[in-house]
């Protein structure tokens, strides 16, 4: 099955480029260009789908454009009273019974895909668990096994399912990961569960799919795929940090203490804390973007602090800090910038 | 009669005709009218959204904004311009194809239009008052219930009210179809049109009681402290996702399948050919109904309902797809040997095969479950349902409108300036939609108010935003076209197009007592069996005689102001509990008018065989 | 419509499907009540989701008092019998016996929509047990008191026929009009039988 859906998928794939002139979309955001399991399985469905209906469409357009072009009504022939007919059963069965025979070649793969992608953990598998929590807008991702907390980047091992099992804090929210597994909804009242299993490094683009407020659109997240290694290596790290720990510069220092002056240690946890007001800022220096949207760059960083409003319009943080001038929002950067504690970042999913 | 009268006399007089007609041809006006209102409105909605999406990180509008725009264009499109479409020519057209000379209920006919009104403006009115509902027109909770303001209450009563005419004009439509068909017309003999609204009233009959219900939930849970979708209480958010779609995959067939029969009419007769396989076509609408009933959980495959439940329904949904397909291949070969005249309103169909077909492919693509993990909620979505619902019920409804214009108002609209609509419009519609199957696949969600440069995103859109310029010169040279027929349009006979159905045996525009005598049906096409046999008309089924007639009111008008105004009543009483003086108020306007409609007799009137025989017009 | 047709000197034997506005009517009513049991589906299918909800709040098990609804149900189910009653002598064209059994109908169904309001006051008052409480609550009191407000709404219907045609008595144009609101209380009086097993038996004993 394998190898003739591939051969379709590189005419499929040529055929769209030609008609988009943007190619596929960017590489790790994009459906087009499966890089995960659950992801895969939809596109051999997407495509074995388009060629079944670019079949049927063909002949609809076959007869269609014959019809057409030798029934239009000729000059002088006004008056000509075609033959009035009423049906024919021979037509009407055949294209009947086709379309069934072509549905259920879809439906079977349909089926045994549905079933695939909803397997549950097998018992006693030491698989990895992770608890994503939507919020308005951001994404928080427990490590509840190892006791690590992250927010926005979501650290995964290649090559092996994790389980993410999903609950809302407020509205609802969609988890989509197009290059890895599709997506699946994150309600408030119960929790659902779907696994996850990218198969190369990289940093993976995610976004919220269901309409959940004004900052919807900017509720991206990534998904951060390095070695079984290298992840063994971030969790030993982010396990050892020391929330606590003193800052080398002195601005960093000042900034410190000001984020707890100014109210921002009471929403944001560092370290394991399972508090999630806010995002965890464990790892923030590592951050692929900063509040899913921005460039990781300092000035990006005290504009959010500044005024987040102007940047996520009804989030949750406007309003509920003291006010920063934009020298301490600076101070804080500093602060934020240099909590960096794994050498595992995502420069080395992205390097492989 | 009181047309004649209406003539004579000046603008009031004309506006109390049509605030108390119950004339389903004037019901017909209104409703066309109405809906275009909205239609309007609606499209400058989708202008500014596509305005807002022409570049990356554009700020055009705000976020919050813009929430508003996209939930307002999809309620107002859907319950308020293509609804409204539909029940315009339900009204203009079902009576005279079957041979009657009013609906069963004139007088719920017209309390139909006005709670349809009432709730647009309902809904319309949030504009004003602080801000439009901002939850999509899905209105998911807890999102909806949570959203702050008053947007939100605005939507569901609006929808409420207008829900309760759509249900009443369904009901109305089915007991007309049933009971009042001309002698001959058995069910087989009903043209294909008349069939779908058949259907498509049952569907709005068993459909629409699901929105009410969650309508109240709804409300009740935002105004009156209840818990329904309120998961800190115990409630269950998902409740509403299901009745939403319980009514709202039905309302899709509710609003393609008057289409269907659209194209049905239209198709044959520019063919001079009967309809092929018009008792499979038949089958195939009844058979669409049915099933669009047992599909609903296909908007929810992500909700996590589970891989058994997913199956199920990826499977039945698929199944849609072969009476849909036999529909799409008994029009091809109903032109199979014909003779085809490419008018305005044959070009929207030839228009609507392939775009159609297209939808219909796409539409079959999302049953597959799996691969619905990537396309729900992606501008793959989008792309699908603009292709159905504007490729198949737009352009179902610009086709029936330049083929039924010369019946409901006399005079023919423009052919050039509509085939310049159609041009300009079809190709808008390709460039809009077509390249958001793919911007939705390269992970643009739908719903989104901007996306970041360097997502691959921005030439898709750009190309979409011109298109959408495209499609709206289109509708412009419509409106256009309107005006300049209704000014320098040429008069036209009872049967511009050689017809083969009823309505073109009466004159353009029909008597508001539409046929002097009922005929007597003797074939499926009935007018096109006379012509066959040599006769100009159908032989009458009765004597002339006096025709009974219903009375004009102004109850149905009363009735919809006074739900009006109780809306605000319902609305504001949580802000101020002296509102509840305008809720109450409101209700005893509704209930006192119901009360006079209850306990005063109505016999309505008679024309006189000797009017009748004067031929005056009356 | 002159007086003659309408007052015909023999009823017919179904006088209210007698006329094409009668047919109309009895067919109409027919397809609204598909709708109706759509809407209560609808209802039954939200209480059954939610009636494990409750939110701290009392449960199903420690507050329904099967008794006092097993005569509510009686009170009701003898209103459906009356009505037919009703209806018979309608078809005989006995317009006195007809108003007859329809009061007997109306007392019957305020009997039942008095002990109703009993069984809510003392939920609200002794069992703190409100519209607010839980999801549960807010399932059940919209169940039933969409159920009541159809009750009501019958109850009025009913007797604003009975007054408005006290005095001109039975014919072709009324005689659909009683025909209907007497299959409208069939209707409520189904509806009750599937409240009574599905939220109160199943809430006593599941």
């Amino acid at each position: 099955m394998k190898g003739w859906m591939g051969k379709f998928r590189v005419l499929f794939i040529l055929g769209s480029t030609a008609l988009v002139l943007s190619g596929c979309g960017l590489e790790n955001l994009t459906a087009l260009d499966p890089k995960g399991y659950g992801a895969q399985v939809s596109l051999d469905l997407i495509i074995l789908s388009i060629v079944i209906m670019v079949f049927v469409f063909l002949v609809v357009m076959v007869i269609y454009t014959f019809v057409f072009f030798r029934f239009r009504q000729k000059k002088g022939q006004e008056d000509v009273i075609p033959k009035q007919v009423e049906g024919n059963k021979v037509l009407e069965v055949i294209w009947t019974v086709i379309p069934i025979i072509l549905l259920l070649i879809l439906a079977v793969p349909t089926v045994t895909a549905t079933f695939d992608l909803a397997e549950g953990q097998p018992e006693g598998s030491d698989l990895l668990n992770v608890n994503v929590t939507g919020n308005q807008y951001w994404w928080n991702f427990s490590y509840d096994d190892l006791d690590v907390q992250t927010s926005q980047d979501l650290y995964i091992p290649t090559g092996e399912r994790v389980y993410i099992d999903m609950k809302s804090s407020d509205v609802i929210h969609s988890f989509w990961l197009p290059s890895i597994s599709g997506k699946m909804d994150v309600n408030p009242e119960n929790e659902n569960t779907m696994f996850i299993e990218a198969q190369e490094e990289g940093v993976y683009w995610g976004k919220c799919a269901e309409l959940c407020g004004p900052s919807h659109s900017l509720m991206d997240f990534r998904v951060v795929a390095v070695s079984p290694d290298e992840f063994d290596q971030w969790v030993t790290d982010m396990k050892n940090v020391d929330p606590e720990a003193e800052p080398e510069t002195a601005s960093a220092q000042e900034g410190k203490q000001l984020f707890s002056d100014k109210g921002c240690i009471s929403c944001h946890a560092l370290g394991s804390s399972p508090t999630a007001i806010g995002p965890n800022l464990t790892s923030f220096g590592s951050r692929t973007k900063f509040a899913g949207i921005l460039d990781p760059t300092k000035e990006n960083l005290v504009d959010w602090i500044m005024d987040p409003e102007s940047i996520k319009p009804g989030n949750k943080m406007t309003g509920n800090y003291k006010e920063v001038t934009e020298e301490e929002a600076s101070k804080i950067a500093d602060y934020l910038l240099q909590l960096e504690p794994s050498e595992i970042t995502p420069e080395d999913a992205e390097s492989e | 009669m009181s047309t004649a009268i209406a003539q004579k006399q000046g603008f009031g007089a004309i506006l109390w005709d049509y605030l108390t007609t119950v004339d389903h041809k004037k019901i017909a006006h209104l409703y066309l009218f109405g809906g275009g209102f909205f239609f309007i409105i609606g499209g400058l909605e989708a202008m500014i959204i596509r305005i807002q999406l022409i570049k990356p990180a554009n700020d055009f509008v705000s976020a919050g904004f813009y929430n508003e725009l996209l939930t307002m264009h999809g309620t107002t499109m859907i319950f308020f311009a293509a609804m409204p479409f539909i029940f315009a020519l339900m009204n203009a057209v079902v009576p005279l194809q079957i041979g009657a000379r009013d609906v069963a209920f004139p007088f719920l006919n017209a309390l139909g239009f006005w709670l349809f009104l009432a709730g647009g403006l309902i809904l319309n009115a949030s504009w004003l008052l602080g801000g439009a509902p901002d939850a999509g027109w899905t209105a998911y909770a807890p999102l909806s219930t949570t959203s702050p303001g008053h947007g939100v209450d605005f939507y569901v009563l609006g929808l409420q009210i207008s829900g309760a005419g759509t249900l009443i004009g369904g009901i109305n439509f089915l007991v007309t179809i049933v009971n009042m068909r001309a002698p001959g017309m058995t069910y087989m003999r009903m043209p294909l049109f008349t069939w779908t609204i058949f259907v498509t009233s049952a569907l709005i009959l068993f459909a629409f009681p699901a929105l009410t219900v969650g309508l109240f939930l709804m409300m009740f849970d935002r105004l009156f402290g209840s818990a329904f979708f309120n998961p800190d209480m115990g409630g269950n958010t998902i409740i509403w996702e299901h009745l939403f779609w319980i009514f709202g995959h039905p309302e899709v067939y509710i609003l393609i399948l008057p289409a269907f029969g659209v194209f049905s009419e239209v198709i044959p007769t520019f063919s001079k050919k009967r309809l092929f396989g018009y008792t499979a076509m038949v089958f195939a609408t009844v058979l669409i109904g049915f099933l669009g009933f047992m599909v609903w959980a296909h908007h929810m495959f992500t909700v996590g309902l589970g891989p058994a439940a997913n199956a199920i329904f990826a499977v039945a949904t698929m199944a849609i797809a072969v009476p849909t397909g036999v529909k799409i291949f008994n029009w091809l070969f109903t032109m199979w040997g014909g003779s085809i005249r490419v008018t305005t309103a044959m070009l929207w169909a030839l228009g609507f095969i392939p775009t159609f077909t297209l939808g219909g492919m796409t539409g079959v693509m999302l049953a597959s479950a799996v691969a619905d993990y990537q396309y729900q909620d992606s501008y793959f979505v989008v792309a699908h349902f603009h292709y159905v619902i504007v490729g198949g019920v737009i352009f179902g409804i610009f086709a029936s409108l330049h083929y039924w214009w010369p019946k409901m108002f006399g005079k023919m609209l423009n052919e050039k300036l509509g085939k310049l609509t159609f041009w300009t419009f079809f190709i808008g519609f390709h460039l809009t939609f077509f390249i958001q199957h793919f911007l939705g696949l390269m992970g643009m969600p739908r719903r989104t108010w901007t996306y970041l440069p360097g997502q691959g995103l921005d030439n898709g859109n750009l190309i979409s935003t011109i298109g959408a310029f495209l499609m709206a010169f289109g509708v412009i040279v419509f409106f256009y076209n309107v005006v300049y027929t209704a000014i320098k349009g040429e008069k036209v006979s009872n049967d511009p197009w050689d017809g083969r159905t009823l309505e073109w045996t009466i004159a353009s525009p029909p008597p508001h007592y539409n046929f002097k005598q009922i005929p007597l049906v003797r074939g499926l096409d009935a007018l096109w069996v006379e012509k066959m046999e040599g006769n100009k008309n159908l032989m009458p089924s009765e004597p002339l005689d006096d025709i009974h007639m219903p009375n004009s009111s102004i109850l149905p008008f009363v009735m919809s102001l006074g739900l009006f105004i109780a809306s605000f009543g319902f609305i504001y009483q949580v802000d101020d509990l002296r509102w509840l003086i305008v809720l109450i108020g409101g209700m005893l306007i509704t209930f006192g008018a119901m009360f006079v409609r209850s306990v005063k007799d109505d016999h309505g009137h008679h024309i006189h065989k000797e009017d009748l025989e004067k031929g005056d017009g009356l | 419509m002159s007086d003659h047709t309408l007052n015909p000197e023999k009823m017919p034997h179904n006088p209210e499907k007698a006329t094409l506005e009668g047919k109309n009517k009895f067919l109409a009513f027919w397809f609204f009540l598909g709708g109706e049991t759509v809407l209560f589906a609808s209802l039954f299918g939200t209480y059954l989701a939610l009636k494990g909800s409750t939110n701290g709040g009392p449960a199903a098990e420690e507050i329904f008092e099967l008794e006092l609804v097993f005569v509510m149900t009686m009170l009701l189910l003898t209103s459906s019998l009356t009505s037919v009653y009703a209806m018979y002598h309608m078809k005989n064209n006995n317009f006195g016996k007809m108003q007859l059994w329809l009061g007997v109908t109306v007392l019957l169904g305020i009997g039942f929509l008095s002990f109703e309001i009993y069984e809510f006051t003392n939920y609200i008052t002794n069992e703190d047990f409100t519209f607010r409480t839980s999801a549960f609550g807010s399932a059940f009191y919209t169940l039933v008191g969409f159920h009541g407000g159809h009750v009501t709404f019958g109850l009025l219907w009913i007797i604003t026929l009975m007054i408005r045609n006290a005095k001109r008595g039975l014919n072709l144009y009324n005689a659909p009009k009683f025909y209907i609101a007497s299959l409208y209380w069939h209707f409520i009086d189904v509806v009750w039988v599937f409240i009574f097993t599905v939220v109160y038996l199943m809430g006593k004993v599941g």
